[in-house]
């Protein structure tokens, strides 16, 4: 009889995603087990990446060509492990600290530009673009309520996040208004969602597919 | 001090590196370049504290015999396992070798990759449960949601001379007011970004520094 | 509602039917579907039309910096954009650079970059070389910090690729130093570090970049499309299908839209009747 290697590894494959889907009848060994072995293999398969792509080039190479200022950051991420100890966790604060500061002071400005200034800029560009059309001539009923909807949309939407007033009076039917365009919002997220996860079925099935095609080939 | 020092570290480098993005000259560049390097270096030995959180755990329930004890068995061996292939790839080929080694690319393949999609893949079961058991028009509101939702779900639904006007509709809720739906979500999100790391480099915000 | 005494009437015994029929007729319809091997048309999107045509447009040697970042959990959507993608970037002769910045990711990344490179071998006999054709930079952890570094110059984060070769060796990156050499920037994510390349590369280093995301993560990147920070947007299954369909590759997306179509159908037959049955029932119980 011919043993087939690849055969044999995707009825492994197929044998596991069995396993897993068995879940949807209820909770079980073969799913239990399959949950374990992949926190174990997952692991693993980090470690080694972690070892061989980062700490190798970034840390024992330059080491070993003589760059010994390397010792310190690596004496700072070794003294994260103190976190551990219930007497010296706080050396660990250190090198935590390098890392929050570091990355504190990156997300300030650069969330900022992203997020915020280049958001409301494009949302005053629609703005400036619906008057320059409405001015030229050129705007079109459905670019009108559009531009509307979204520059009203925006605002709207912040007032319902602004609780440090009360949403009462005036500023209570904009976060009204505002609810309303995030519930839109919401369900398209939603729709995506839905068409996300069945994608992951589908694929799954497809490999069950080509694999109980294979077996009988 | 062991609260001080940590504190105006934060407050140091956070300023330094904000400063730097409107610094245009060369130690700006040259001083960014020097943290990144040494942050990625820190980083990986935060990295390896989950992992060894994990090791810990899984030895400690089979020292204990807590309960399913025999699957952290099962943990572990696949973590021994793994590194195992990797580190027999690299002693007897080269570390150019250690991610390529048969057993290792064969247990990424054919355990890690298929466990891990099916795991994932279970979730269209529970959103078809919860679609039929959860999601009710309650208020106009839960109805608003629900048809935005049954008509973005259209959009991959061949209905022929129909197709047409409900991808005109679902493009519309898409590029109209699911835009500024998010784009209101991404200026909040973004200014309570910017309020947390500026309470973070000026001390007021603490939490990372735990407890003495 | 039921009175003290009485049987559930029907719509309540409907509603609180076992969840596992559901599940088995999800199951059935996505079985049944994919044994007829149904096709449907797949409407293309402007989002992800850009994409397609700023790489046909791109001259030979053009380099381009792909970031997979993603994991198995996410492959089924993005993989699909992944193979598409690098195979219009072979036969353009477009180089590419590659980035995986999700931890379980380095190995789908290095199998798709193979099997790529293997099957516009086998569709057209020209031979994909690393180094002068593409190079795989690797993995790092933080995203956010390797993103920055990248924009600076890769030897801080990537002095050696996935396969531990000096990048200083390699025809590629002895050309190319940063983010700002590139022509584009692709990134396929089912993860945060979409935002990090938007706000950390894009931004801060003014490149053009397009994303592919999974469905659960695609409406929240209109905003950025609109404000024109990203030229293009794959999302989900469908986006990977279009983009098949606009590189004239039938592949799994595709293949998988009518699956894709009569599941929805069903979820949304599952939204009707679990509403028709709510209100029934609440209209029952307001009667006795």
């Amino acid at each position: 009889m011919n043993f087939n290697v690849e055969i044999f590894w995707t009825t492994v494959a197929a044998f596991l995603t069995l396993s897993t889907f068995s879940f949807l009848y209820k909770d079980n060994p073969f799913y239990k087990f399959a949950e374990h072995l992949v926190v174990g293999v997952s692991a693993g398969y980090f470690t080694m990446i972690l070892i061989v792509t980062s700490l190798w080039p970034k840390l024992v190479d330059p080491l070993r060509a003589g760059n010994l200022l390397y010792i310190i950051p690596a004496l700072l991420g070794m003294s994260m492990f103190f976190r551990f100890s219930k007497q010296r966790s706080w050396i660990a604060r250190y090198p935590i600290a390098i890392y929050i500061g570091i990355g504190a002071g990156l997300e300030l400005v650069l969330q900022f530009q992203a997020r915020v200034i280049e958001q409301l800029n494009a949302t005053i560009d629609i703005a400036g673009g619906l008057a320059s059309e409405a001015a030229a001539g050129t705007l079109t009923t459905g670019d009108m309520i559009n531009d509307i909807i979204i520059i009203v949309g925006v605002i709207c939407g912040l007032a319902y996040f602004y609780f440090s007033k009360e949403h009462t009076g005036w500023f209570g039917g904009m976060a009204t208004a505002g609810i309303w365009v995030l519930m839109v919002g919401f369900g398209a997220s939603f729709g995506y969602t839905v068409m996300a996860r069945i994608s992951l079925l589908i694929q799954r099935v497809q490999f069950l597919g080509d694999w109980w095609t294979a077996l009988w080939a | 001090m062991r609260r001080q020092i940590p504190l105006l570290l934060v407050f140091l480098l956070g300023t330094a590196i904000v400063l730097q993005e409107f610094i245009p000259l060369d130690f700006a560049k040259a001083f960014k370049e020097f943290a990144l390097d040494w942050t990625i270096v820190i980083g990986v030995f935060a990295m390896a504290l989950g992992i060894w959180s994990l090791t810990k755990v899984s030895m400690e329930k089979v020292r204990r015999r807590s309960e399913n004890w025999q699957y952290s068995i099962v943990a572990l061996a696949g973590l021994a396992a793994m590194m195992l292939f990797s580190i027999w790839s690299w002693a007897t080929v080269g570390i150019e070798h250690a991610l390529s080694g048969y057993m290792f690319v064969q247990f990424f393949d054919y355990v890690m990759v298929p466990i891990q999609a099916t795991m994932f893949s279970l979730l269209a079961f529970f959103i078809a449960s919860a679609a039929y058991r959860a999601f009710r028009a309650r208020s106009l509101l839960a109805s608003l949601l629900l048809v935005a939702a049954v008509i973005v779900m259209l959009r991959v639904v061949y209905m022929g001379p129909l197709s047409d006007p409900v991808n005109v509709m679902a493009d519309w809720i898409i590029n109209v007011p699911n835009l500024a739906a998010k784009r209101a979500i991404l200026v909040g999100v973004g200014l309570g970004i910017v309020a947390t790391a500026l309470k973070v480099i000026l001390g007021i915000e603490r939490t990372y520094l735990g407890r003495d | 509602m039921a009175a003290n005494n009485s049987s559930p009437n029907l719509y309540e015994r409907m509603l609180t039917i076992d969840r596992r029929w559901i599940f088995m007729l999800l199951t059935i319809v996505v079985v049944v579907v994919y044994m007829l091997d149904l096709k449907v048309p797949v409407n293309v999107t402007e989002e992800v039309r850009t994409i397609y045509e700023r790489i046909e447009g791109l001259n030979e040697g053009a380099v381009i910096l792909l970031g997979m970042d993603y994991d198995p959990s996410t492959l089924a959507e993005l993989h699909p954009m992944t193979y598409t993608l690098l195979k219009q970037c072979f036969r353009k002769k477009v180089k590419v650079l590659v980035t995986a910045l999700h931890q379980n990711g380095p190995g789908m990344a290095d199998q798709a970059i193979r099997e790529s490179a293997t099957l516009h071998y086998e569709a057209t006999g020209d031979s994909v070389e690393y180094g002068r054709d593409l190079v795989f930079l690797g993995y790092k952890p933080y995203p956010a910090i390797v993103i920055n570094s990248l924009g600076q110059d890769f030897h801080i984060s990537f002095p050696l690729d996935y396969y531990n070769t000096s990048i200083d060796s390699l025809p590629l990156t002895q050309r190319i130093n940063n983010l700002t050499q590139v022509a584009a920037i692709i990134n396929i994510s089912g993860t945060s570090a979409t935002d990090y390349w938007i706000s950390y590369g894009a931004a801060a280093y003014n490149v053009p970049l397009a994303i592919g995301v999974t469905g659960v993560m695609a409406t929240d990147y209109y905003p950025y499309l609109q404000a024109g920070r990203i030229f293009g947007l794959m999302g989900g299954l469908k986006g990977a299908a279009e983009y098949e369909q606009l590189a004239g590759n039938v592949g799994s997306a595709t293949a998988g839209m009518a699956m894709q179509m009569w599941a929805h159908l069903l979820i949304i037959f599952f939204i009707i009747i679990g509403n028709i049955g709510y209100f029934m029932s609440k209209m029952q119980g307001a009667k006795e």
